[in-house]
């Protein structure tokens, strides 16, 4: 299909950007790599008065570090973030991830912010920058700008803490601690699909953090001992997800995958 | 900035394959329509128009993308490639046309058109891909005649003979 009648715009600076947000009260989209927005225009799943293409915007597109943190800016690409040199060292989990974002095409233009601010169930960004504890950082006409972290950020499915007048400008992943294993996988049906069940792991000592995508509405992270009791802890963690049977998949395979793949994602990660 | 209204005709001006090309679009006139009825380069061709067949992919400013996922007005002053530049006019079929053809990696040829234009960015970057750095770009196509075995082993000789052929060309100098 075709998307619906909508005015167009694309500013050159932020400011211009946040400006024509605020004015929209609500009826405006804000257009970055397009690879999620477009699909949703052309299905006329949303029907915005407005499009805001932010891509021209020089002062949104960047990596830097900043404050123990890889801030990304809301116009870099995931495809410039997994050529970003050090990534590997740096962010390790987010370089595991993001070969399975998406494919190679969609990498080229999807960006990073684009990907949190959709909050699809089972993305693979949002679900890094929940497990990390990263932050979202979001700009409104007045006041300075907000610091939302990664677990009240994501709030349901394709819903975000962000108000309508405020424009995500960049998300900060946690640089890599010091004796920490970062680990990711993903089931899906095939490669570059929506994820079944998403993993994420970061693994110190006797704990680990485990996110998990594509069963709830959110990323969803918890603390799991990583030796004694994992199998318990796994089990409990994959009930309380609240799984549901669906098109892809049944309740009870998710809740498999949540035990036998959070099994070997951590115990390999582990030494003997 | 620029600002379109919903119902104003933006022209919208390009480089196809080499050739400055311009038309009228709309603000919602996605890139592949905009190819194809307004500027006539049916080589292009559209699927599902949701970033998921791939059919559509050409070049833009040289890096694979959907033209199903960008507004025509985007593609405004950038370059695209799209299938129809792939040999020149009249010309031989590329290094890669020749192997599709070669390996029988292609039978209606509807997904055609974009694996190329994927194959052509990609082999730009990857000099000596793994057969598995192949199949991981072509996953995002989909085809439905070849079971993509044909595509993977055309990409792979192009990727070797155009090693071969930057070796000679250094033992020349």
């Amino acid at each position: 299909m075709k998307p619906a009648a909508f005015d167009y715009a694309r500013p050159a600076t932020r400011r211009e950007a946040i400006e024509l947000l605020a004015g929209a009260q609500g009826e405006a989209r804000v257009l970055a790599g397009g690879q999620s927005l477009m699909a949703v225009l052309n299905m006329r799943l949303a029907e915005p008065a407005l499009v805001i293409d932010i891509t021209g915007i020089d002062e949104l597109h960047y990596i830097e570090e900043r404050d123990g943190a890889l801030c990304v800016g809301a116009a870099t690409r995931q495809a410039e973030l997994a050529a970003h040199p050090g990534l590997a060292e740096r962010v390790p989990l987010v370089a595991q991830a993001l070969p399975w974002v998406g494919h190679f095409q969609t990498r080229n233009r999807g960006t990073v912010c684009g990907s949190v601010a959709h909050a699809d169930p089972s993305a693979e960004l949002p679900l890094c920058l929940a497990t990390l504890g990263g932050e979202v950082v979001l700009e409104g006409r007045r006041g300075r700008p907000r610091v939302v972290p990664a677990a009240s950020f994501f709030q349901g499915v394709l819903t975000t803490d962000r108000a309508p007048g405020e424009l995500i400008t960049e998300v900060r992943f946690p640089l890599a601690q010091a004796q920490t294993q970062y680990r990711f996988t993903e089931v899906a049906m095939r490669h570059g699909d929506f994820a079944i069940v998403a993993l994420a792991a970061a693994i110190r000592g006797e704990q680990v953090d485990l996110g998990v995508g594509g069963v709830a509405d959110r990323p969803v992270v918890r603390t799991l001992p990583a030796g004694d009791g994992l199998d318990e802890a796994l089990n409990e963690f994959a009930w309380a997800l609240g799984a549901e049977d669906d098109a892809h998949a049944t309740a009870a395979y998710r809740r498999t995958l949540v035990r036998e793949l959070g099994r070997q994602l951590i115990t390999e990660a582990r030494p003997c | 900035m620029l600002k379109i209204e919903a119902n104003d005709s933006h022209r919208v001006t390009l480089t196809l394959n080499g050739r400055e090309r311009s038309g009228n679009a709309r603000p919602r006139t996605l890139l592949s329509d905009f190819l194809r009825h307004e500027l006539g380069a049916t080589g292009t061709h559209v699927g599902c128009e949701h970033g998921v067949c791939g059919a559509c992919t050409v070049r833009v400013d040289g890096v694979a993308s959907r033209a199903c996922l960008m507004l025509a007005v985007q593609a405004d002053g950038r370059r695209v490639d799209t299938v129809e530049g792939l040999a020149g006019d009249d010309g031989p079929l590329s290094d890669l046309q020749a192997a599709f053809r070669r390996h029988h990696a292609l039978q209606c040829g509807f997904c055609t058109a974009g694996i190329l234009n994927s194959c052509a960015d990609f082999l730009g970057r990857e000099r000596d891909p793994s057969e598995a750095q192949v199949r991981d770009m072509l996953s995002g196509h989909l085809c439905r005649c070849t079971g993509y075995t044909g595509i993977v082993r055309a990409v792979l000789e192009v990727a070797a003979q155009r090693r071969e052929q930057r070796q000679e060309e250094r033992d020349d100098v």
